[in-house]
């Protein structure tokens, strides 16, 4: 779910055809078959969660359509599961997602501090992207790791105990990084989703 | 053994890999089970065990295995529930980042006694890097001959898969959590029927939280007899209790139950005292969803006794001047937090995490949250707080799944025990307008 | 048989019935309004909770209450089980929360709504709403937009009852919208540029409880306290071919399924019946139809000016005069 969806926008299909790589597609049908037959909808978050990741980061309604087809399922229930969801973006993002937690343990931790040092850092708001697409800011809730406060998370690296040092640190790291850590090569659907 | 079970073995170097997780005495409760004990014998040891759900209900382990349709020709399944999403909970990621195997082999012996073929584990979406660790230790138990067919030779096969959520607080909510699963929004089912009969695509199925699925290694190791001795009364065994907060040392503890709360926050083995000399204001025990109390209440209950680490003692009281033991989410406030703030953080929380398939919760969080802001930015009114009370209490007991219940708790018992800081927050709204965190205590007089 | 006590009145039901389907054999007062269940619609109910009641006994074999009040269309009866609702304090309190919740991101804008009339949530907040709203917050806005291309949707007036996707399931068997998002933030949609169209899309209209779904013929036509309900029927190919026709003078305004006491169709009809048919020679019209007392429908008295009948005032319903 997006974090500021434009009540009742309607999309509209680009007419784009995705298609996975040959390996991606490879592994899809192994995550496919650890259903029981019949039941193959059940991949339908691991498959999204994939298709993010190797179209660019958010889904649209061509990326939903072709899953959609993977699956044998109608495209609706595609768009009814990706925008119940709110890891799935539907509008575009940067290259990293940095998403700073606001719930209770954050902010006795000064997390609040950190939102707005964030916000100033990038010059940018929360569901915004800098103007060179690097980054997108989202303030989400709880992420878990509440004992390590305040806490963000850049793609699926979590990032602990920040400080604005911290923060320095961590933006700079990752500006300098010509690639995603996590790109979506070969290695990633490997590493995420396959036992073997 | 200080009573530590679950994380007994955590600092020996490399437990996350099978071999040494296997030297140390790993998976001999899995050759216990499968080779001298029957399902209903590991059932049966369970409930001995008194094992009470870790994920924050604490309903009996035993109790609710013993309900799934063993008539059934369907296919039986295990469900482990890894969506750890409560604010102020991360115990099971720490048990699946450092003990995977802990968590694998309590799931074996678990899906043995239920006899499922196919178990799952349900992953919180955010915790996508933990699908990397579980997966390693999934094959190592594989190329071990664990899991997979004919495990150690005898007759049983069992297949596990790691599934990630995307997001969704409520999809730790079992059968929201199955919904979810089957590839569909994560709405919570009407009960009944219960998962024991038709639950992962309509088969039964039991859903048990990742702490849960641990001890039951343990259980088996040491026996259910023996492990129903540790701990006070009802709550039996060890708890992981991930304290966070203004506290010295944040972090995942594990305790007998039965330890008084004030050693468990003044201590030096748990959470070292309140950061920074300051004195304690609130404590949330379980999870941003039980009821706060203030220091008195927290440390002594009503009565005047010691207020101890167990489900009982914690919700001694009721909801007047008690609160729950929960999922051990044990979030500390110190004297400058604003309870108006945390109570807005929390409220905000469950209308960002609503399904919004049921009116109470889908309308109910949401007008809960736009009041707590108001009144935490200077904008209340006098008659905002009944009003506020009075929608928590039409929320509360009135949804298909405990979300509501939930959301419900933290600000009807913010408003029972700290009445005078909403109080405050509206008859200065100047003073809150400019300086909206905080102790208001110091702007006073 | 399974005995059933409710508000102190003991019915007999089959096995399997739930409880508000019992109350409906009763009937009268003490039956639960439903905003959500539909009992031609599979999976339906257990959301809008406006049918809330309290189990005092749950059964004959286990004689005690329930803490928590229960959804009377998703709760099935047993043996002995003895139900209050209308004699209940709590459950008429809670009902009252829970119309004051359905209707604070509603737009109250029934002046202007082609439902006004007909409308459940109307009925609802007459006899369970509270008289002034405590409500002073934003309102959820969307702009209203066509779903098809003779379908109107209000999603500001919108409940999330699913019960228009729940048919777009089962009897349209084409599903191209439903639910997205999440929380308050919820609605019916296509997602993508679409509209749900079918020989028996229509019928979303007919199963709105409120006026989220219009008939785009009739939009803004009359109010429908204006016009005559008549029972009709034609040959169809499609669909059985009964109808009620909403007339105003000869001219038929507004063709629809012939909706019981519930306001649930007695079947379900076909789009050319509905939006195509909008003349008398189309049609064989049978008679006015039976309109609730309650309802503002009766207020025209329509029925006297073309067939004799009296309001049974005991019964709560409309008998027609010999």
């Amino acid at each position: 779910m997006s974090e500021n969806h434009n009540k009742h926008e309607i999309y509209k299909r680009e007419g784009k055809l995705y298609k996975f790589s040959d390996y991606t597609l490879k592994r899809v049908n192994e995550i496919i078959e650890r259903y029981p037959e019949g039941k193959q909808k059940s991949a339908l978050i691991p498959l999204l969660h994939i298709a993010q990741e190797e179209f660019g980061g958010s889904l649209n309604a061509d990326i939903m359509d072709y899953v959609a087809g993977l699956l044998s399922i109608k495209p609706i229930e595609v768009y009814e599961v990706a925008t119940f969801y709110s890891q799935f973006y539907l509008d575009n993002v940067g290259k990293y997602v940095i998403e700073i937690c606001q719930t209770g343990p954050c902010l006795a931790c000064g997390g609040d501090e950190m939102i707005d040092y964030l916000k100033t850092k990038l010059g940018i708001e929360a569901g915004e992207t800098t103007a060179d697409g690097i980054f997108t800011l989202k303030q989400v809730e709880c992420l878990g790791a509440c004992g390590y406060a305040p806490v963000m998370q850049v793609n699926t690296c979590f990032h602990e105990n920040l400080t604005k040092e911290r923060i320095d640190e961590i933006i700079d790291l990752y500006k300098n990084q010509a690639e995603k850590p996590q790109s979506n090569d070969e290695k990633w659907v490997e590493k995420f989703y396959l036992r073997k | 053994m200080g009573g530590k079970i679950l994380l007994e073995k955590i600092n020996i170097p490399g437990i996350e890999t099978f071999d040494i997780y296997r030297k140390s005495g790993g998976y001999s409760a899995v050759e216990k089970a499968l080779k001298t004990m029957t399902p209903a014998e590991v059932v049966e040891e369970v409930r001995k065990s008194g094992l009470r759900g870790r994920g924050g209900a604490g309903f009996p382990t035993g109790m609710k295995w013993g309900f799934i349709d063993r008539k059934s020709e369907k296919p039986h399944y295990l469900i482990c529930n890894a969506d750890e999403s409560e604010p102020g909970t991360f115990k099971d990621r720490y048990l699946m980042e450092h003990l995977p195997h802990l968590l694998i082999e309590g799931m074996i012996c678990s899906a043995f006694a239920l006899e499922a073929k196919t178990a799952y584990i349900y992953i919180r979406g955010e915790f996508k890097y933990l699908i990397g660790i579980l997966n390693k230790a999934l094959s190592e138990a594989y190329a071990n001959g664990f899991l997979g067919k004919n495990i150690l030779g005898t007759s049983y096969c069992l297949d596990i898969y790691v599934h990630p959520g995307a997001g969704a607080y409520i999809c730790g909510e079992e059968t929201a959590l199955i919904e979810s699963l089957e590839g569909k929004r994560g709405n919570p089912r009407l009960k009944p029927p219960f998962p024991a009969f038709f639950g992962l695509y309509s088969c039964p199925t039991v859903v048990n939280n990742v702490e849960t699925l641990a001890a039951v290694t343990s259980i088996l190791n040491m026996g259910g007899d023996f492990y129903s001795k540790l701990g006070n009364g009802k709550s039996t065994g060890t708890k992981l209790i991930s304290a966070c907060g203004n506290i010295n040392k944040p972090g995942v503890y594990e305790i007998e139950m039965g330890i008084t709360v004030e050693d468990f926050i003044y201590s030096e083995k748990y959470c070292g005292g309140i950061k920074g000399g300051k004195n304690l204001k609130a404590v949330v025990p379980g999870g941003s969803s039980v009821p706060v109390l203030p220091a008195q209440l927290i440390l002594k209950t009503a009565s005047g006794q010691p207020r101890l680490m167990t489900y009982e003692s914690l919700a001694e009281g009721g909801f007047e001047t008690g609160t729950m033991l929960g999922s051990g989410g044990f979030i500390v406030y110190d004297e400058d937090q604003c309870m108006v703030r945390n109570t807005m953080s929390f409220a905000r929380f469950y209308h960002h995490e609503s399904c919004g398939q049921c009116s109470p919760c889908r309308e109910g969080t949401g007008w809960q949250e736009r009041l707590l802001y108001r009144i935490e930015h200077g904008l209340g009114r006098a008659k905002d707080i009944d009003l506020l009370a009075d929608i928590s209490k039409h929320i509360e007991g009135n949804t298909i799944c405990p979300l509501g219940d939930a959301a419900a708790w933290p600000v009807s018992s913010a408003i029972r025990h700290f009445r005078n800081e909403f109080e405050f927050h509206i008859e200065h709204p100047e003073i809150v307008k400019n300086i909206s965190h905080g102790n208001i205590d110091k702007y006073r007089k | 048989m399974l005995r059933l006590t409710i508000d102190n009145i003991t019915v007999e039901v089959e096995e399997g019935t739930t409880i508000l389907n019992a109350a409906r054999k009763i009937g009268g007062k003490i039956v639960p309004p439903a905003m959500c269940y539909y009992s031609k619609l599979k999976g339906s109910g257990g959301k809008c909770r406006t049918c809330l009641v309290k189990i005092a006994n749950t059964s004959e074999m286990d004689p005690r209450p329930i803490p928590k009040l229960v959804p009377s269309c998703s709760t099935l009866v047993q043996n002995g089980m003895v139900v209050e609702n209308t004699i209940s304090e709590q459950v008429l309190k809670e009902r009252k929360a829970i119309t004051e919740f359905l209707l604070i991101n509603h737009p109250l804008d029934c002046p202007v709504c082609d439902q006004a009339g007909e409308c459940d949530l109307q009925n609802l907040s007459y006899e369970h709403g509270l008289e002034e709203t405590r409500y002073e917050e934003e309102r959820r806005e969307f702009a209203p937009i066509d779903i098809g291309e003779k379908i109107k949707l209000h999603m500001n007036r919108c409940i999330l009852c699913y019960r228009c996707v729940y048919t777009a399931e089962q009897i349209i068997n084409e599903r191209v919208h439903g639910v997205l998002y999440r929380g308050d933030k919820a609605e019916i949609s296509t997602f993508v540029e679409n509209f749900v169209e079918n020989d028996f899309s229509g019928n979303i209209i007919d199963v709105c409880p409120v006026g989220a779904l219009t008939d785009r013929t009739f939009r803004f036509k009359s109010r429908v306290w204006f016009t005559n309900p008549m029972d009709a029927h034609r040959n169809c190919e499609k669909c059985s071919g009964k109808v009620a026709l909403w007339m105003f003078g000869d001219d038929v305004y507004r063709v629809t399924g012939r909706k019981d006491k519930y306001n649930e169709v007695e079947e379900f009809i076909c789009n050319e019946c509905r939006f195509e048919k909008k003349k008398t020679s189309d049609w064989i019209i049978e008679g006015p139809r039976k309109i609730n007392r309650t309802s503002v429908i009766s207020q025209n008295h329509y029925e006297k000016l073309t067939k004799q009948s009296i309001i049974n005032p005991t019964e709560g319903k409309t008998e027609q005069q010999e």
